[in-house]
């Protein structure tokens, strides 16, 4: 009897446990299929919000903070009221503080996400943050290169500031043509580390590669 | 096993009637609704997003005791226990709004703040060097902002009917003795420090805090930049000179180091831009300045210093005699450095320490020559023999400097400080046939001062300051109250308030002073302000009050103090208007000042109009880059009206009266530059060069500031600019980095 009690007990905590990190997999899974909807939708913030809540409750993944900082970062790109935009991206900031210190060492997303948070203080007057944060943004792409060159997520930023930037200074259509086609063939070849790692950016490469034609 | 049937049923049960709806409304304590909120059960997935009303429904299966949370940035964070047993739960929450930098009001009554920081400053430190008429001076930018002169005849900044001596400067907390270079006669001397040295810049009018003191009407307090971004080398080439740099950053990032070396010689520019002057030493001035920066723990030290030579000497007419000439020579040594230190040293302190020791030398030579450029000594004649003259300034300032700083919750803060100032000027006066005169004025002054930072919410902030000080010269204390308050509107817009007492000692060149008892000048200003903010336009206007109590009034041969009889007021309004939306890729400004002042002071006979100070001012500043020709093109025009001027002579039984006066024509000058980046873009160019043209009064108007008097005769000669204009053609190339940005702001 006694060894029949701890068998159902070590199975019932098995099946715990299984289910834990099924039910986990499985809210990331629901969630990151979200993602193209809601940059539609606008709801960057509510998604946000749930990678938030997973990230709380799991509190030893990075993941869940890596995509929380992302959608937070993409909705302060699409927010029109320029006054918001610098908390939104320091909100964004210290989620991927906390995904960095999860994930242990700086890898090349993380550096993704902080050239994409570079660029949403720089766009509140370019002008002015130019010199500071064009500098931010550039250095971390060429970090998250550098950590992974297969990497397509630098690339495709790379060719979208090159798109930006006016032809005077270098950029313009031509050379960022380049860099999205580059990144295409990046994206098909990309193969993510697991289910739930980072694949977006494809689609938004295509349409800029569009735009370039 | 019949135990285990009931486990099991009990835990279909609980999975069975376990899911709660929670519904709710999440508002501000002012009943605004709060939406983009996170609302969730703490240690789980569930949870939602408030909805433009406020309002939250979800569902959990979680059963029990749980914590329920609601979060949104720029809010006190918000949790409730709750019990989770298949009744709907209905919630309405009411969170506190935090006082976040982002959202405070800020303290602007009297400042002109240029900075990169986040927050939206009315200008940025690009501004403050990419002004056509700064042509590369910090003040020459400052001179198109609302509340300062376009005094031409003499350096310094001139504000708010203060003369340039009321205006202090400092860097990173310390003193700057000599800013301007030592100062010509009828010429305005330039700063000494190049702008892009610094990277914030805050300019006050008047109102400034506990901080600073011993200037009556303004501070401009400069803060020096951190570690460069990378390690690059520097070459220039002008019309006036040529100059080498090189920055070094140590490859962990952790410090850097730098040197640079500056020749200026005028004889290319006076060779083909006709000067008034008759030149018989042409401006030369070498200067060495070096650099270190270390970061510490939770800081940085930081070291500037250089060594300037410079040596000028020219001719002018004699006002005098109309046959005679004046030659004025000067040579200087100006020795300078300032070391820093910032420190978070824990529980939210901050230490700012500093260090600055400079050395200054002025060698002056007056004759009076004949139409042969000879010496005359006409001993006989006291009035033409005092114009021979060896004179030698010597002067040493130190300073040492301590704040601590502790931030409290909220953006409050508490300053505390002292700051002690030494200086030791010497001056040798040798006359036509050996006759000397030597004087020295010796100053301890030490500091002590407590200020402040009071928000009360993040639309009513204040800063309470009080500075106490000790003069050894004066041989007595002051105490100095300031106060601010500023109030946000719903609009944004805010309304901020200042008042201040400012005093200070005499100039040294009025001491040592010629009776006991000799008490502070002092100053109480009064400010109000309303300014609106966008990020690409701003609006403010300040109206102003200042009055001036005890003066120093002189008298005697060499105009020593003599007592603090001297008052005065200047009150007025000002207008500033920056738009950098309504024409597109084009930024101006506008500025407009209205200055009502009269003084009694010095040797002036009564209460009057200042010679200093026009009653109208306005500028208007253009700036546009034209990316396609990798063109900038600066503009900026100056008006202002004509300034008085007046001949103080003394009578029979030493009273002072107006012998003549005037009034000058209006001042009118239209500045212009242009700068063109040839390998603008090209990212895998090694060097950066930046080529720049500008010209100073481009439609050659005339502009008079002033008139010198004859000692006996009836006669006056205008003050009149060096040369009708100038053109200021240079080529600077940076190795290494791409700090075309830089070479430009550097070089307008």
């Amino acid at each position: 009897m006694k060894k029949l009690l701890l068998l159902i007990t070590f199975i019932a905590f098995n099946n715990f446990l299984f289910a834990q990190s099924d039910k986990y997999a499985g809210a990331m899974q629901k969630n990151i299929a979200l993602l193209d909807s809601a940059m539609k939708n606008r709801s960057m913030t509510e998604l946000a919000n749930n990678f938030t809540r997973i990230a709380d409750a799991e509190k030893t993944q990075w993941l869940p903070y890596y995509y929380a900082a992302y959608c937070t970062v993409m909705s302060g790109f699409v927010e029109t009221d320029k006054s918001k935009t610098d908390g939104i991206a320091d909100r964004a900031e210290e989620l991927i503080i906390k995904a960095e210190t999860l994930a242990g060492k700086p890898n090349s997303e993380i550096h993704v996400i902080r050239s994409m948070i570079a660029s949403a203080h720089m766009m509140v007057d370019p002008q002015a943050r130019w010199q500071q944060y064009g500098a931010a943004s550039s250095e971390n792409i060429a970090s998250a290169k550098e950590l992974d060159p297969t990497n397509p997520r630098p690339v495709y930023l790379e060719g979208q500031a090159k798109f930006y930037t006016p032809e005077a200074f270098g950029g313009g259509k031509a050379p960022a043509k380049e860099l999205f086609e580059k990144a295409i063939v990046m994206f098909a070849a990309f193969k993510p580390q697991s289910a739930l790692d980072p694949t977006w950016g494809m689609a938004s490469t295509e349409y800029f590669l569009a735009q370039c034609k | 096993m019949k135990y285990f049937l009931s486990f099991g049923l009990l835990c279909n049960c609980l999975i069975g009637f376990g899911q709660t709806k929670i519904a709710g409304r999440l508002t501000d304590t002012k009943n605004k609704s709060l939406r983009g909120a996170s609302i969730t059960i703490r240690n789980s997935y569930d949870g939602t997003t408030t909805d433009s009303l406020g309002n939250f429904l979800f569902t959990t299966n979680e059963t029990g005791d749980q914590l329920l949370e609601a979060n949104i940035s720029g809010y006190s964070s918000y949790s409730k226990n709750i019990k989770l047993e298949g009744k709907e739960i209905l919630l309405n929450i009411s969170i506190k709004e935090l006082i976040t930098e982002l959202k405070a009001v800020v303290i602007t009554a009297g400042a002109f703040e240029a900075s990169d920081a986040k927050k939206a400053t009315v200008l940025t430190s690009i501004d403050i060097v990419t002004t056509a008429s700064a042509e590369g001076d910090i003040t020459g930018a400052l001179k198109t902002l609302p509340g300062t002169q376009q005094v031409g005849e003499t350096g310094g900044l001139f504000v708010r009917g203060g003369t340039a001596t009321e205006s202090k400067i400092f860097i990173d907390g310390n003193l700057v003795n000599n800013f301007f270079y030592s100062s010509v006669p009828g010429i305005a001397s330039r700063g000494r420090f190049n702008p892009f040295l610094f990277k914030g810049t805050v300019f006050s009018s008047g109102g400034y805090s506990a901080l600073y003191g011993q200037a009556l009407s303004s501070a401009l307090i400069l803060e020096s930049t951190d570690l460069p971004d990378k390690t690059s080398a520097n070459i220039a080439l002008s019309i006036i000179g040529a100059g080498a740099g090189i920055e070094k950053l140590a490859k962990n990032k952790k410090s850097s180091w730098g040197l640079t070396y500056n020749y200026t010689n005028l004889w290319l520019a006076f060779n083909v831009i006709k000067q008034r002057r008759d030149f018989y030493a042409i401006p030369v001035d070498q200067q060495v300045d070096g650099n270190f920066r270390i970061k510490t723990k939770g800081g940085i030290v930081k070291y500037y210093g250089y060594v300037n030579w410079s040596n000028v000497g020219f001719r002018t007419q004699d006002i005098d005699s109309l046959r005679l000439k004046d030659a004025f020579s000067l040579k200087n040594l100006n020795i300078y450095h300032n070391l820093n230190w910032k420190e978070k040293i824990g529980k939210g302190w901050r230490v700012n320490a500093g260090l600055s020791y400079s050395t200054n030398m002025d060698q002056i030579k007056t004759e009076l020559q004949n139409n042969e450029n000879v010496k005359l000594e006409l001993a006989n004649d006291s009035l033409f023999s005092a114009k021979n003259a060896d004179i030698l300034n010597k002067g040493q300032y130190a300073q040492a400097r301590l704040v601590l700083e502790k931030r409290l919750k909220g953006l409050n803060a508490i300053r505390l400080g002292a700051d002690h100032f030494y200086s030791k000027e010497e001056y040798n006066y040798t006359g036509l046939g050996g006759f000397k005169f030597t004087g020295n004025v010796k100053e301890n002054l030490t500091a002590a001062f407590a200020e402040t930072d009071f928000y009360i919410s993040n639309n009513i902030a204040a800063k309470l300051g009080t500075r106490l000080e000790y003069s050894r010269i004066m041989a007595r204390w002051n105490i100095a109250p300031r106060a601010s308050v500023a109030y946000k509107f719903k609009d944004n817009s805010q309304a901020s308030f200042a008042y201040g007492l400012f005093y200070q000692t005499p100039e040294s060149k009025y001491l040592p002073p010629l009776a006991n008892n000799l008490g502070y000048a002092k100053a109480a200003h009064y400010i109000l302000q309303y300014q609106r903010t966008s990020s690409l336009r701003t609006f403010r206007t300040e109206v102003f009050y200042k009055k001036y109590d005890n003066l120093f009034k002189t008298a005697g041969f060499r105009e020593q103090a003599l007592n603090n009889n001297g008052y005065g007021y200047a009150r007025g309004i000002e207008i500033f208007w920056r738009d950098k939306k309504s024409i597109k890729n084009l930024d101006y400004w506008i500025s407009y000042s209205y200055l009502d002042t009269k003084r009694d002071f010095l040797n002036f006979p009564s209460e009057m109009q200042p010679s200093f100070a026009a009653t109208h001012t306005a500028s208007l500043v253009m700036k546009k880059f034209v990316v396609k020709w990798k063109t900038g093109f600066n503009a900026s025009y100056t008006f202002a009206t004509g300034r008085p001027y007046y001949q103080i002579r003394k009578d029979a039984s030493q009273n002072n009266y107006i012998y003549d006066k005037g009034r000058t024509i209006n001042y009118n000058g239209l500045g212009f530059s242009l700068n063109y980046l040839p390998n603008l873009g090209k990212t895998k160019a090694k060097a950066f060069t930046v080529l720049v043209l500008s010209v100073s009064n481009v439609l050659g108007q005339k502009q008079i500031y002033g008139y010198n008097y004859a000692a006996v005769a009836d006669r006056k000669l205008p003050i009149l600019p060096p040369s009708k204009r100038f053109v200021y053609i240079g080529c600077f190339i940076s190795i290494g980095i791409d700090r075309t940005q830089d070479a430009i702001n550097n070089n307008l």
